[in-house]
């Protein structure tokens, strides 16, 4: 899986992240506060997560919350934008699909 | 009473707006979608993060950073974070427009706001637009503007092996932001030829005068292009991608002046990821929705003081032509300083029409070529959220009175998903002007009653729940 986070360790920003765990799909997945939902599927190799209804995946496209292709269910809210929603420790992410005759 | 300006958007124009406009003694509202000032080009990293060095990535942040300081410290400014402005209201007998905004986090509880001012200024800016080709929605494939926010304010990249495709000069800082954290960026393809490229940007040197800074910013990206040895060219582009699941491999070909791929010039190269923008799109749902009209070319249409059309209104930035921050800013001083009831100076109004002119300048230097349209094939997806191909719209248009925007697009769905269009339309509408005989076709007909259907009219500008509108109504009017 391509997409990935730059180490902390060599980041010349300068990082200290702290850790958050959330949920995706009943998963554990490590992430950091600071970062969007987006960015900790992205960075924990999941690269997409959204069944269009052409059965196509989709996940990151615009990644400013214009196109909509990284929807989600987020604590039971659905079709949240997972690219503008910050993550917080406990989140539960639910991914969605709209192939025909699938309830999610 | 001093006047109250409106200011929607907290990137270089509507920050620059916003600062003129209490410079002049106004009221200032700022409303901002982000949770911190400086739009796109100026987006920071999340204050979350806990970095260390903050400003050590990106160009103007320390200029930036001040301004958005004086602006939330100012007693005349009420700022407003994380707020998306979803309606506005046309007010009556030319009052200013009312704006309707919920504040907070999408999916949280939000709080409901209307605010109406004097005179509103947008500067909601733009996102890039990317043209199909087979494949462009593999997995993998990126807009430039994401894998530059991944990049620099989430410090994700979005491949290891990467390929920038498309056409413009922002192709540049995103090679940079890519490259200098450890990405191998193969090449940056610019689709529009070199000579058109050199021919316009060698014009007229002196209404470049007040872009030194932009010179000094390309020359650091050529500079870092060469040391990363990232090849640069000019009338290729990646035509298709191809991969199982995700993307694998990428297929450039040459392109000639107006961008149709030269046969047999393709060659394919192993890569994890694409990113592409063939210039932008303006954001201009507001302006739309307020009255404004538009230029044949799809931007706000304003006059030399960015006031436009609707009353009450001015519009700065990426809204009313492509011309980066150093113009969007000029062209946000002087809609604040108009919105506010001042007069620009002299040396304010010189810069203005140099401002203008690096737009046109770069619009001619930069233009989505004809030939684009040919890049798509039958099965290829038009439309990413109801996957929508390109044969059932041509089919949708070559049924006797299928061949205008609506119809295509309830027989279709083709832009009736999620994004309602924002990705597809401005593509969609573009290949059935190209594609149906009489170009223009016109569907406000007497027969549905219906305002003519335009790829920008999208009446609530941001998306709301149900459940959120249905909280306002037991909350009464705000």
């Amino acid at each position: 899986m391509s997409p990935h986070l730059i180490p902390a360790d060599v980041d010349p920003v300068g990082r200290a992240d702290r850790a958050l765990t959330v949920t995706v799909d009943g998963v554990p997945m490590p992430g950091a506060h600071g970062q969007t939902l987006a960015t900790v599927l992205l960075a924990g190799g999941r690269s997409q997560w959204r069944t269009a209804p052409s059965g196509g995946s989709r996940g990151v496209f615009c990644g400013i919350g214009v196109c909509f292709d990284c929807v989600a269910t987020v604590n039971g809210i659905p079709d949240v934008r997972l690219c503008r929603r910050p993550a917080r420790d406990g989140d539960i992410v639910t991914t969605q699909t709209r192939l025909s005759g699938d309830a999610r | 009473m001093s006047r109250h300006v409106v200011v929607i958007g907290g990137g270089p124009a509507g920050a620059a707006a916003a600062e003129s406009a209490l410079r002049h003694g106004a009221t200032v509202t700022l409303i901002d979608s982000n949770e911190a000032l400086g739009g796109q080009y100026n987006r920071r990293i999340p204050a979350a993060y806990g970095v260390r060095q903050p400003l050590s990535i990106g160009h103007g942040y320390d200029s930036a950073a001040r301004r958005a300081r004086l602006l939330i410290e100012h007693p005349r400014c009420e700022y407003l974070p994380l707020a998306a402005v979803y309606q506005i209201e046309r007010g009556l007998d030319g009052a200013c427009p009312a704006v309707r905004l919920l504040i907070g986090v999408e999916g949280d509880r939000r709080v409901h706001r209307v605010v109406a001012g004097h005179a509103l200024v947008l500067a909601t800016g733009a996102y890039d637009r990317v043209c199909p080709f087979p494949g462009w929605d593999l997995p993998g494939v990126y807009t430039a503007g994401a894998a530059q926010t991944l990049a620099k304010t989430q410090r994700v990249l979005v491949g290891r092996s990467v390929l920038l495709s498309g056409t413009g000069p922002f192709l540049l800082p995103v090679a940079q932001s890519l490259a200098e954290n450890g990405t191998e960026v193969r090449a940056v393809l610019e689709a529009n030829p070199g000579r058109r490229i050199a021919r316009h940007w060698a014009a007229k040197p002196w209404q470049l005068r007040h872009s030194a800074g932009k010179a000094v910013e390309l020359a650091e990206y050529v500079a870092c292009g060469v040391r990363h040895r990232i090849p640069l060219r000019t009338a290729r582009a990646v035509v298709s991608v191809a991969g199982d699941g995700r993307v694998e491999e990428a297929t450039i070909a040459r392109l000639d002046a107006d961008w149709v791929p030269i046969p047999g010039s393709h060659r394919t190269v192993p890569v994890d990821a694409v990113a592409v923008s063939h210039g932008f799109t303006p954001q201009h749902e507001l302006a739309v929705a307020a009255g404004a009209r538009l230029t044949a070319d799809g931007f706000v249409r304003v006059d030399e003081s960015q006031r436009t059309s609707a009353e009450n209104v001015w519009a700065a930035g990426e809204i009313t032509g492509i011309g980066g921050a150093q113009v969007a800013a000029v062209e946000g001083t002087v809609a604040g300083l108009a919105a506010a009831g001042a007069a620009a100076d002299r040396s304010l109004l010189a810069r203005h029409r140099t401002a203008q002119q690096f737009v046109a300048r770069l619009a001619a230097a930069h233009p989505i070529g004809p030939g684009v349209l040919t890049w798509s094939q039958p099965d290829t997806v038009l439309c990413r959220c109801e996957g929508t191909t390109r044969a059932e719209l041509t089919d949708a248009w070559s049924r006797a009175g299928g061949d205008s925007y609506r119809p295509a697009k309830l027989a279709t769905r083709a832009g009736l998903g999620p994004c309602q269009g924002r990705m597809c339309a401005a593509n969609i509408e573009a290949l059935r002007s190209r594609l149906c005989s009489d170009g223009a076709a016109d569907d406000a007909s007497p027969a549905t009653g219906l305002a003519a259907a335009s790829p920008a009219w999208r009446p609530l500008a941001a998306p709301v729940r149900l459940r959120e509108i249905a909280e306002l109504d037991n909350e009464g009017p705000s």
